[in-house]
């Protein structure tokens, strides 16, 4: 497997969606080949720290005042 | 009206009683429906258009718009999903008005292959949280995404960060779950080429 069968499998690879004997040669590419193995490992730590630290988040006056609107939008009473 | 398809012993997820509820005038059902998805769709829009003023709207014209399109919800996917594809939709249109002159869709950087290459191939740091700070780190990781074109900021924020199924991802954008895959491959790619600036390691050298 050369590098770049090995990126275009990589999606698939993190979504554990590769049949066994093609996840047995990546392993085995990935064993030989450390700026895969590099690709690999801060791939993965990128989709963690973006997870870990929700950049966006609503604060709970901006939060009370959206649903606020949202309902009275909808149903004229509040 | 029409009526939420249910198929065969499929467990029926809990938001379809309060769809129905909602379309049958019970108001507080479809504040609960609000409450558990706006922070949700509050995120995905600031990620798309990076621009707080404008999240804060697209929120609230997502829960209205979908308040008086009930009627359209077939329930053949999940009502999060529908409501993050009016979401992605509202984000996209806003990004428009701003860049007049520009085109602004979901295809508008399959052109680019920018960052699809890796060529940054440095160990990172293994804790960024101690190197920088919560703060630090916040702004750094904000800065990176907003370098991302439209496009694979959205499929990056749906299936990495909001943790949507390939599938899902697919029917909230209106692509196949190819092109999901792939433009998630280079969004990926392209966010750990320029993370990595801020993440690899100072001394360079590889982890023991």
């Amino acid at each position: 497997m050369t590098c770049t069968d090995f990126l275009a499998r990589m999606t698939d690879y993190f979504d554990g969606e590769v049949e066994p004997e093609l996840l047995a040669e990546i392993q085995s590419h990935l064993c030989e080949c450390h700026h895969c193995e590099v690709l690999v490992d801060t791939t993965r730590q990128t989709i963690r720290v973006y997870r870990d630290h929700q950049v966006y988040e609503l604060t709970d006056e901006i939060r009370e005042r959206t649903v606020s609107r949202i309902m009275s939008a909808c149903t004229g009473k509040h | 009206m029409p009526v939420i398809e249910q198929t065969g012993t499929e467990e029926v997820h809990p938001d379809v009683a309060l769809v129905e509820a909602s379309r049958n005038g019970d108001t507080a059902a479809f504040e609960k429906l609000v409450r558990q998805y706006d922070r949700q769709i509050f995120r995905t829009a600031q990620h798309i258009t990076q621009n707080r003023e404008d999240a804060e709207d697209i929120t609230q014209d997502v829960f209205m718009k979908a308040y008086n399109k009930l009627d359209q919800f077939q329930g053949n996917s999940k009502f999060s999903t529908w409501l993050t594809r009016i979401a992605v939709n509202e984000s996209l249109m806003r990004l428009r008005k701003r860049k007049t002159s520009r085109t602004v869709s979901m295809d508008q950087d399959v052109q680019t292959d920018e960052g699809s290459i890796p060529r940054d191939f440095a160990d990172w740091t293994p804790d960024p949280e101690q190197q920088y700070g919560t703060s630090e780190l916040g702004g750094i990781l904000q800065r990176t995404i907003a370098g991302l074109s439209p496009g694979f900021r959205t499929v990056f924020t749906l299936r990495d960060i909001e943790n949507l199924s390939t599938e899902e991802t697919a029917q909230a954008l209106g692509l196949s779950v190819p092109a999901v895959k792939s433009r998630l491959l280079r969004a990926r790619l392209q966010l750990r080429e320029r993370l990595s600036r801020y993440m690899k390691r100072k001394d360079g050298s590889a982890k023991p």
